[in-house]
């Protein structure tokens, strides 16, 4: 069957929902395809905060939540996104409370703010209240709000559709073909639909699943980002992969830095508040990346807690009951559900955490998908929200700029695809446009034996996580590039047990696996290239920065038997590169 | 330890009718349902079908059935429900396959009771402001993560499906008591109708199946008293 729409937004997270709304409000025909209920996307899972420079309860401009973007993502950031999203940030939370969502409010009834990591006053001074939040469901408020108010527009929904290919037309996307629509695969019925349009947005958000320890949802594999790294577009920048400081011992799970933001603090196995070794002036609120450094190197240096050494604290009890109940109310339920740990009490075992893609799908100010260093732009492909790299994160985002990110840029992306959508025509696609993605399904359950991609998944797993983890090198990134290799050799030979038509997550599962290699090996890839350290890419072998070779963006292209790299040169405005000290 | 799990299981291509299919599982008694159910998925049975996501009980992907009460599997650990587990999926909503129920009709309830913020008067510059008394007024009900484990535990849901039942009640109570909202009146109208707030029998199936610790029995009461209110 063929569907037509102007518009298709995949994925409807914080990102797809808010330009699906933008682009009902233009009037322009939408459809939404998700593999999840819209309110089942991971948006729902952030916790802490949401930051615009609104100062209402201390002084604050947007010129400083700017500098801490760019300084924060170690200056890899393109300065002209960073100042897109500082600057935006303001109108996109009012819109947001116009639209009803319900932020804590200070006495006088205004957003109220709070602090969070790397956020300074006056270019780094100290610690400054910026981050807007909802208790500590901030990203669950942003995601119903968007749903409701979708709802409320009447964008058309296609719900529990597995996106499995990109339609391009007039050559492929990295060939200078444009943008023609996507297949989707109906979960319901394994029916597969060609979903014809003008222009596409992918919204499809992360894939923390190539690692063991992850705070990422089991759905989060990257699919959109390695389908557009099989047409031919690179993937920018992926090399940067954060870890959160405070995962839940053994499982990830993450509990907020607003935990952190609102006086908690980390300590070691001697009740030791470590952090004023590493960054005497923020302390536990210095960026992620290094923090959870700092958590290793305890770990490694024997300081560790546990009868096996290899945790640390977080210690929230000195807030109180009331700060606790009403300020971090669902994060202290996560530790006492899932560790049988009583945070009012006792400290909680936490480890650092798979948490956020700096890089992906190469886009930009206007969202507009770009395939190479001198940003050639796809024609009616966008992309935006953590699949996307504009880059605003640079090389290790701060605490809630994803959200602002998704906001700012969702709400860009709707526009532009609107305006795009009024003056293109429609793309023709082929008759039987999904015949190549069928016959990959079809030989994918046909097998008759073959290994189970979950034994694979694990192997993923624990490579990602040893080797291209919180420290690298470059003997360690070598092994993962040839384990991931090897397992993508083994994918070819992977089978699926359900036949059936029917529901088949057996073979999703199986599809999103092959989704997790790809990237796993663009990451593994230019993580090795890199020579150097910078934000998240922390490198025991180079442990400095390198700002002669190394201020640009990796661009990671798809090829045999491994990707091409080819760099592109970072946007500079306001701030040179200096070292980072906090 | 092990534990003796019992999976309620049902392939609309292959069986005639949903039976239920044993395993024997290893087990921390730290481990949540959700675990076994991917170790089973993984180690004994492929064709195992159950929607889960976020992995720590906040998308609502994977409320079930679980020792006869509606649970989310990532948030009921195996310490509270001993070796015998039995896994089913939600009653009153018609079975897709396994674990996973068609949701249709519920979200199409949620729908009805116009969910959203409706304020059209023309916003001011800057936030429009709310004391902290009146944002706590609803805090309870912004927590709803529309996972359906109240409403399928509903035995007025499951004697009249029509019923909008209680998670559509949750959802338009946050609504209704925001003071920010403008189309309050126009929630009570429709809830007022025969299959709205009147059915609520206050068994507290509801309150008891939150995952979320929403005291949906008081909200259901809070509606029905404004909706008196609206009407006398
Ligand atoms: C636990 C946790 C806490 C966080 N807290 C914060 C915070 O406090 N502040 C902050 O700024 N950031 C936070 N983050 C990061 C932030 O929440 C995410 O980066 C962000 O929500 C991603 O949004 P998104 O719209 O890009 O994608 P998501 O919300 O992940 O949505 C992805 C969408 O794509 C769809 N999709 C994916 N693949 C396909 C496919 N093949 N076909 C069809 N649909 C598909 C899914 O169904 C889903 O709708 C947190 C992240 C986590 C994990
Ligand atoms: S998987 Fe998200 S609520 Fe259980």
């Amino acid at each position: 069957m063929q569907i037509d729409h102007d518009a298709l937004v995949v994925g409807a997270g914080g990102a797809g929902l808010f330009a699906a709304l933008e682009l009902a409000k233009s009037g322009v025909s939408t459809g939404v395809l998700t593999k999840l209920y819209p309110t089942r996307s991971h948006t729902g899972a952030a916790q802490g905060g949401v930051c615009a420079a609104l100062g209402n309860v201390e002084e604050d401009h947007w010129e400083w939540h700017m500098f801490d973007t760019v300084k924060g993502g170690d200056y890899l950031v393109d300065q002209d996104a960073a100042e897109v999203l500082a600057r935006e940030a303001v109108e996109c939370i009012i819109d947001l409370e116009h639209m009803g969502l319900p932020f804590n409010r200070t006495p006088d009834g205004k957003i109220d703010q709070r602090r969070f990591g790397g956020h300074t006053r006056n270019f780094g001074e100290g610690p400054v209240r910026r981050a807007c939040f909802a208790a500590d469901r901030t990203g669950h408020m942003i995601l119903q709000t968007l749903y409701q108010n979708c709802i409320k527009a009447g964008v058309r929904f296609y719900d529990e559709y597995h996106v499995v290919d990109l339609l391009f037309e007039g050559g492929d996307g990295g060939d200078g073909g444009r943008a023609a629509g996507v297949v989707g695969y109906r979960i319901a019925d394994g029916e597969l639909h060609t979903f014809r349009a003008k222009a596409v947005l992918l919204a499809t958000g992360g894939n923390g699943r190539m690692f063991r320890i992850t705070s990422n949802a089991h759905s989060l594999t990257g699919d959109g980002m390695a389908l557009v790294y099989r047409h031919g577009i690179p993937l920018e920048d992926m090399e940067f992969y954060q870890f959160h400081p405070t995962g839940l011992y053994r499982l990830g799970i993450l509990l907020s830095e607003a935990a952190r933001g609102e006086g908690g603090t980390l300590l070691n196995r001697d009740g030791e508040r470590f952090m004023s070794r590493y960054a005497p002036k923020l302390m536990e609120l210095a960026p992620r990346d290094m923090v959870s450094r700092a958590i290793y190197l305890e770990i490694r240096d024997g300081r560790g807690a546990g009868p096996d050494g290899d945790y640390v604290y977080l210690d929230v009890h000195h807030l109180g009951r009331q700060v606790i109940e009403e300020k971090l109310p669902d994060i202290t339920d996560f530790a006492r559900v899932y560790l049988g740990v009583e945070p009012l009490k006792e400290p909680v075992p936490i480890v650092p955490t798979a948490h956020y893609a700096m890089g992906g799908i190469p886009t930009d100010l206007r969202a507009r998908v770009v395939r190479d260093e001198r940003n050639a732009v796809v024609d009616g492909l966008f992309a935006a929200g953590e699949a996307a790299c504009v880059s605003v994160h640079g090389a290790n985002r701060l605490g809630t700029n994803s959200l602002v990110d998704l906001l700012v840029f969702g709400r860009r992306a709707g526009r532009e695809m609107a305006a795009y959508c009024r003056v293109a025509e429609m793309p023709a696609v082929a008759a039987d446009a999904p015949a190549p993605v069928r016959a990959e399904l079809d030989d994918l359950r046909g097998r008759p034996r073959g290994e189970s991609p979950a034994v694979l998944r694990t192997e993923l797993q624990a490579t990602m996580m040893a080797n291209v983890g919180v420290f690298r090198t470059g003997e360690m990134i070598a092994t993962a590039v040839r384990d991931v290799a090897s397992l993508k050799e083994r994918y070819e030979r992977v089978r699926v047990e359900d036949r059936g038509s029917v529901f088949n997550t057996d073979l999703l599962e199986a599809r999103e696996l092959g989704y997790l290699l790809d990237g796993a090996e663009a990451m593994a890839h230019s993580a090795l290239a890199r020579t150097e350290s910078r934000g998240a890419h922390s490198r025991e072998d180079f442990p400095e920065r390198d700002d002669a070779h190394w201020l640009a963006h990796t661009l990671a292209y798809r090829g045999e038997p491994g990707p091409t790299l080819r760099y592109k040169p970072v946007t500079v405005t306001r701030f040179e590169p200096k070292p980072r000290t906090y | 330890m092990q534990v003796d799990l019992r999976i309620l299981r049902f392939d609309p291509q292959r069986d005639p009718a949903p039976h239920w299919e044993r395993y024997t599982v290893e087990a921390d008694p730290m481990d949540r349902v959700l675990t076994l159910l991917h170790v089973v998925k993984e180690e004994q049975d492929g064709s195992l079908t159950f929607r889960r996501s976020c992995g720590h009980g906040v998308c609502g992907s994977d409320a079930m059935l679980i020792n006869n009460r509606n649970r989310l599997a990532c948030k009921i650990r195996v310490d509270q429900l001993g070796t015998k587990i039995t896994v089913a999926p939600l009653t009153g909503l018609p079975v897709v396959k396994d674990l996973v129920v068609d949701m249709e009709g519920f979200f199409a309830k949620y729908r009805s009771v116009l969910p959203f913020f409706v304020n059209d008067s023309p916003p001011p510059p800057r936030e429009r402001i709310q004391s902290p008394a009146a944002r706590a007024r609803y805090d309870d009900t912004t927590k709803c993560i529309l996972c359906a484990a109240c409403t399928t535990a509903c035995p007025s849901f499951w004697a009249r499906p029509s019923y909008v039942g209680p998670a559509a009640i949750v959802n338009a109570h946050r609504f209704v008591f925001d003071d920010r909202d403008e189309a309050g009146e126009e929630r009570l109208e429709l809830l007022a109708d025969g299959d709205g707030v009147w059915r609520c029998r206050t068994v507290f199936n509801c309150v008891d199946a939150c995952p979320r610790g929403i005291n949906i029995t008081r909200a259901i009461l809070e509606v029905s008293r404004a909706a008196v209110e609206r009407s006398a």
